[in-house]
């Protein structure tokens, strides 16, 4: 990992719309090495999508996230990995994640509705073998997302033009 | 009865220094710009972050801890010392924390109290131009005879040693060194300075280095003229904490000098100011304990903005020097036949951008604008697209 890679990853977490042109402008280097730069950090993984930040409470679409925190017993020889996969291949769910702490996975999970997060929860999730027990919490509100705060910036509060 | 809302008959009550000092060109622009409503801008001289969390914090937490009241003149003892310790490991240069060090109200307090401290009347202070607006005014107030030193753009705006030795005189006292440099971006590297140290020297004279941008530097770290053999006991290091920690507001600066003018400077503080904000210096301790990273951060941020500005006027066919400090770039408008003041005015009325003249930094800076990229690049985006319609139109015309 190099020192202009860490560089382009720190503008495009922010904004991955950024052109490769633009990119080499404010990097100072050219456009080619960006380019080359972007395709390897994509093959070694590196670069896993360039996806797009969504307020959906500003969409009038329904949409509810849970984040479940999940008990289960680790398996012989294969630890959490199994029983994480087996919750991971779902497409309702959002990300899983190992975690140290009072519980082992924690299953970030997004649907339509209540109704539907319940049941996937009760059918699906607890009735797992090795899931001892979960508990559910449904998010209210999102003030900050990806290092982005929900909330929209107020407009520049400096003077106009100053010394 | 006395009309108070009319000032032609205060003249004569009035003070001769306050009438003659010009009003600042900044002042006259902002009024204009102010007229227009929607108005974009590029004419700020203040960076566009917010003071970081953990700095805010600090100031909160000494005023939840009831520190409201004055500090020692001089300021808290705890902030002189991580001063000491910042020039310590930013340019190198030893001060005694409570004997070379001072806290301001802002770089600016401190600059009006080295003049004031050092000035008797008529000596000279050497002022290299286009600089920020207080030397002048505060040079006269304090009674010296301000000696301008334009610089050029053939020089990428550095002072060079002929420039200096043409504006020595033997009643010169004072040599003020505005790098890096608003409104040009320039810098002074470590030859340039050694270059006009033994001038300096020479003629006995003192400096006032105004450092205030000295984080900002995109070609390597700042060089002080303080850390030059023979230059620290002749030299005052005006810096603060409003460009680097994105301060502004909270009114903070430093002065590091010889404890025989950082005394007397000293008295005049604490007569005119008695000490500066206590929870801007709480917050401030916090600032240098904690707040590289914020630094290096924002640094590499403007530099991104700078290298984009710079690349845009380019193209644009501006003739621009790259500036290495500061958030400010300098293009050349020359080449369309408006003063500089009349070519931000047209392009306020026709493109309501906001930029200012080069000249609002001394007469030399005509020909001149001075573009700010303290601006998320949307925003830079934005106002260069309409400068750059603007300049096509001009062009066309032609």
């Amino acid at each position: 990992m190099d020192e202009l890679q860490t560089r382009i990853l720190t503008v495009i977490e922010r904004n991955s719309r950024v052109d490769s042109g633009e990119l080499a402008v404010r990097l100072g280097v050219s456009e080619e090495e960006i380019n080359s730069a972007l395709l390897e950090m994509e093959e070694e993984g590196i670069i896993c999508g360039y996806h797009t930040m969504i307020d959906w409470d500003r969409t009038g679409v329904e949409k509810v996230t849970a984040l479940i925190e999940v008990r289960v017993t680790p398996q012989r020889g294969k630890g959490f990995d199994e029983i994480a996969e087996r919750i991971y291949q779902y497409p309702e769910v959002d990300s899983v994640y190992l975690l140290s702490g009072g519980y082992d996975l924690m299953v970030i999970l997004a649907g339509r509705s209540l109704k539907e997060v319940s049941g996937f929860v009760a059918q699906k999730l607890s009735t797992l073998d090795t899931v001892i027990s979960t508990a559910t919490h449904f998010i209210l509100k999102k003030y900050k997302d990806h290092g982005t705060i929900m909330e929209k910036k107020p407009e520049d509060p400096r003077e106009i033009v100053t010394a | 009865m006395n009309n108070p809302g009319s000032s032609d008959n205060k003249n004569s009550v009035l003070s001769d220094k306050a009438l003659g000092l010009a009003p600042s060109g900044i002042r006259k622009f902002f009024d204009i710009v102010s007229e227009m409503k929607d108005a974009i801008s590029l004419g700020v001289g203040e960076p566009d972050f917010d003071t970081p969390w953990h700095i805010r914090e600090e100031g909160i937490y000494s005023l939840e801890r009831g520190r409201t009241f004055y500090t020692s003149n001089s300021g808290l003892k705890e902030l002189r010392v991580e001063i000491a310790e910042y020039m310590k490991r930013s340019i190198g240069v030893s001060y005694e924390p409570l004997k070379e060090t001072l806290i301001t109200v802002g770089g600016s307090e401190a600059i009006d109290l080295m003049f004031r401290a050092m000035i008797n009347a008529g000596d000279e202070v050497i002022i290299p131009q286009p600089s920020y607006v207080s030397y002048l005014p505060c040079a006269v107030l304090a009674d010296a005879v301000p000696v301008i030193v334009p610089l050029s753009a053939e020089h990428d705006f550095r002072l060079t040693p002929q420039e200096l030795e043409n504006a020595v005189t033997d009643r010169t006292k004072i040599l003020v060194l505005p790098y890096p440099n608003n409104p040009t971006g320039a810098i002074m590297e470590k030859s340039d300075l050694e270059a006009i140290a033994d001038i300096i020297i020479k003629n006995d004279i003192y400096v006032l280095s105004d450092e205030i941008y000295c984080e900002l530097t995109y070609s390597g770290r700042h060089v002080s003229i303080a850390q030059l053999p023979g230059m620290k006991e002749r030299t005052v290091v005006v810096n603060g904490f409003s460009k680097a920690y994105a301060m502004t507001g909270w009114r903070l600066g430093y002065a590091c000098g010889p404890e025989w003018l950082i005394a007397q400077m000293t008295k005049i503080h604490q007569y005119a100011i008695m000490c500066a904000p206590t929870t801007s210096q709480y917050a401030a301790v916090e600032a240098l304990k904690n707040g590289d990273d914020d630094v290096a951060m924002m640094r590499e941020s403007y530099n991104e903005r700078r290298r984009f500005v710079l690349d845009r006027l380019r193209k644009m066919g501006l003739p621009c020097f790259e500036p290495l400090g500061a958030f400010y770039v300098f293009p050349c408008i020359s080449e369309f036949g408006m003063s500089s003041e009349e070519f931000a005015t047209t392009l306020l009325k026709e493109e309501k951008v906001a930029i200012v003249p080069g000249t609002a930094f001394g007469d030399c800076g005509e020909g001149y604008l001075r573009i700010s990229y303290a601006y998320s690049i949307k925003a830079l985006k934005k106002a260069l697209d309409r400068l750059e319609e603007f300049v096509g139109r001009l062009r066309n015309k032609e």
